[in-house]
């Protein structure tokens, strides 16, 4: 139990001759809200495609829920328990919002070929099940608009959220989120920060990029700053806020 | 007052499925018997799109060499079910195979499901045009393979393609005489238009099944998204290949179904066209949706045979001759026809869904 759920060691990713990750090592207590922050191009979203298996690390690896992960096939990550959302949204736009977290739910149901042809009594209780989870998960992320609206016509906010919920219904043990405020207006960032905590009361630990430093520092535990690629500071949040390689790093980067 | 309605429903249904059992008579009275073939060569069509429809509209994977799992099918009836085989083995099958239509019919389905697997296996990684490409090369690979696969052994009779392929039977009646039955005469043609029905319904049944389910939703999450649908846990791979399988499985039994009711077959009938043809009913119908795909197999496979029967006498009356042959017009029919749904209805002509969904979003139950 006091082992962490995630812990990297030692990560490396090139682009080209660009070092867009270098021995970051981290790791991520069970339990806990985990921001990670960074100036623009720091290699933030570049992590998370790592640890969902998206990209390959050139150097290093990870270890997710006590099990070893050096090239791991991004299905199996998402069994594992790694769930994620992406910084430029990326529904399935033209299904509705109950069938995008209904696919969520793929990995957690087993109905196959000839479950669907038949349609035999374990199908239609699993089907039935999965849309009941799903409908609950969009209600709990706070979307009001019936379950058949097209993903692709809800709102900004919503579909960040019909994103969370997708996430949410693949019963994650961390739950990774890129960027999730982006866009939102202040009162839909404060929902995401109640929803946020009441998703980390379940006991799903959370990992979050955020830009928005107030949402960071009033909702996560421990903080990592990325720079260039590298990690220059982890802590608290007020610690991380003092540490003058990170005010350096922030500063450094609006004077570009 | 719901009951009501349900009854209006069903008997709106009663009345579809007579029209269309009935089709046949109704066909050969007004028009003749040679347009009940040409229906019966609809349907064929229409199970060749729905197939295509699972690899294309439901995974999102555009396939371009489509007609060569209908040439599987086609090809495995005419090597089991012809005497053509004793000419390849004199020694094993003096007589030919000669096994039944119904024997047939699953070997096919996982001969061609095979073929589904070993063309999508290489092409995992490719998508769009790329995927195209390849699929585009495989259908012609198979169909110059039929060409030149009479020598050192005889095994397709090459060009010349094989004839005397066993006609149908239906418990013990073979389709290919007439049949009395309860004082009607079904002449071949007709008969041969009810087992199409048969198993047309049978694949729109699967189609159904399969799109309103957990497998018919991960092949939608691919094919809007790729890499979310990674991130979901899907296995793309695993689901890609089934889906190649699945589409495959319908192209095979159709194309048992075409070798039986020609008795014939030759490369000629598996070019690359008619793949194009098949991927257009597909998308001109309405990607997706197995009400749309049947329109576009209904239209685009009627087309042609329209204009046959009637540009040409259009034309002898008119002009005193033909001007326009019948073939450059329905490619430019075929074309026009293409450009104008891609401008005005990229979905297709009956698009899936979306027009519905956004119905039922503007309910007043919907709330913001
Ligand atoms: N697929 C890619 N190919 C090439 N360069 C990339 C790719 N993904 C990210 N990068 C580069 O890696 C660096 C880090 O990017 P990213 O991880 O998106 O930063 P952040 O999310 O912190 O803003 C950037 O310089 C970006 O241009
Ligand atoms: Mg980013």
């Amino acid at each position: 139990m006091n082992a962490p759920l995630l812990e990297l060691a030692h990560i490396g990713k090139q682009f080209g001759g660009l070092n867009a990750l270098s021995e970051v090592s981290l790791h991520i207590k069970r339990g806990e809200i985990y921001g990670l922050i960074g100036p623009n191009g720091a290699g933030k979203t570049t992590l998370f495609n790592v640890i969902t298996g998206l990209y390959r690390a050139d150097a290093g690896e990870f270890r997710f829920a006590g099990l070893r992960y050096h090239h791991p096939q991004p299905h199996r990550l998402a069994q594992a328990g790694i769930a994620r959302t992406f910084q430029n949204i990326r529904l399935f736009a033209n299904l509705t919002a109950l069938e995008n977290v209904m696919i969520g739910r793929h990995i957690r149901t087993r109905s196959g070929v000839f479950g669907a042809l038949l349609r035999d009594a374990a199908t239609r209780a699993e089907e039935r099940a999965c849309a009941e989870r799903a409908r609950e998960l969009l209600r709990y992320v706070g979307i009001t608009r019936p379950a058949q609206t097209l993903a692709k016509h809800l709102s900004y906010g919503e579909q960040r959220r019909l994103e969370i919920a997708r996430a949410l219904a693949t019963e994650p043990l961390l739950l990774a989120l890129d960027e999730p405020a982006a866009g939102m207006n202040a009162t839909e960032t404060e929902s995401l920060k109640m929803l946020l905590q009441d998703i980390r009361a379940t006991g799903i630990t959370v990992l979050l990029i955020e830009h928005d430093v107030k949402l960071i520092m009033g909702l996560c535990d421990r903080v990592a700053v990325l720079d260039y690629g590298r990690k220059i500071a982890e802590g608290v949040p007020d610690e991380v806020r003092g540490d003058p390689a990170v005010i350096a790093a922030y500063l450094g980067n609006d004077d570009e | 007052m719901k009951s009501g309605r349900f009854t209006k429903k069903n008997g709106l249904f009663v009345l579809q499925l007579g029209a269309v059992l009935l089709l046949p008579f109704i066909t050969d009275a007004l028009l003749g018997r040679g347009w009940v073939r040409i229906v019966d060569f609809a349907m064929l069509y229409i199970m060749l799109a729905l197939g295509l429809n699972i690899v294309v509209g439901y995974a999102g994977l555009l396939d371009l060499g489509y007609i060569a799992f209908f040439a599987v099918g086609a090809y495995c009836f005419a090597l089991t079910g012809s005497p053509h085989l004793a000419l390849a083995f004199p020694q094993l099958f003096p007589a030919g195979l000669h096994l039944s239509f119904w024997q047939v019919v699953p070997l096919s389905a996982l001969l061609a499901g095979g073929f589904g697997v070993l063309l999508g296996a290489p092409t995992l990684r490719l998508r769009g045009d790329y995927l195209a490409i390849v699929t585009l090369g495989f259908g012609e690979i198979i169909r110059i393979f039929l060409n030149n696969l009479n020598a050192p052994i005889n095994l397709t009779n090459g060009p010349q393609g094989i004839s005397l392929i066993d006609p149908i039977a239906v418990a013990g009646v073979s389709l290919n005489a007439g049949e009395e039955i309860l004082g009607i005469t079904f002449p071949s043609v007709h008969l041969y238009f009810y087992l199409f029905l048969a198993f047309t319904a049978l694949v729109i049944f699967v189609s159904h099944r399969l799109e309103k389910s957990r497998i018919g939703r991960a092949w939608m999450a691919i094919r809007e998204d790729e890499i979310a649908a990674t991130a979901m846990g899907i296995n793309t791979r695993n689901l890609k290949l089934l889906a190649f399988a699945m589409g495959a499985m319908f192209g095979g039994v159709s194309g048992t179904l075409f070798a039986g009711f020609q008795g014939f077959v030759s490369p000629e009938s598996f070019s690359l066209m008619e793949s194009v043809m098949v991927l257009c009913m597909v998308v001109l119908g309405g990607m997706g949706n197995i009400r749309g795909v049947i329109l576009g197999g209904v239209l685009l496979a009627l087309l042609p045979e329209i204009l046959r029967h009637g540009i040409v006498p259009l034309q002898q009356a008119l002009f005193g001759r033909t001007v326009i042959d019948p073939e450059g017009l329905r490619m430019l029919l075929f074309g026009t026809a293409l450009i104008a749904v891609m401008l005005y209805r990229p979905a297709g002509l009956w698009p899936s869904r979306v027009r519905r969904s956004e119905l039922e979003a503007d309910e007043p139950e919907s709330t913001i």
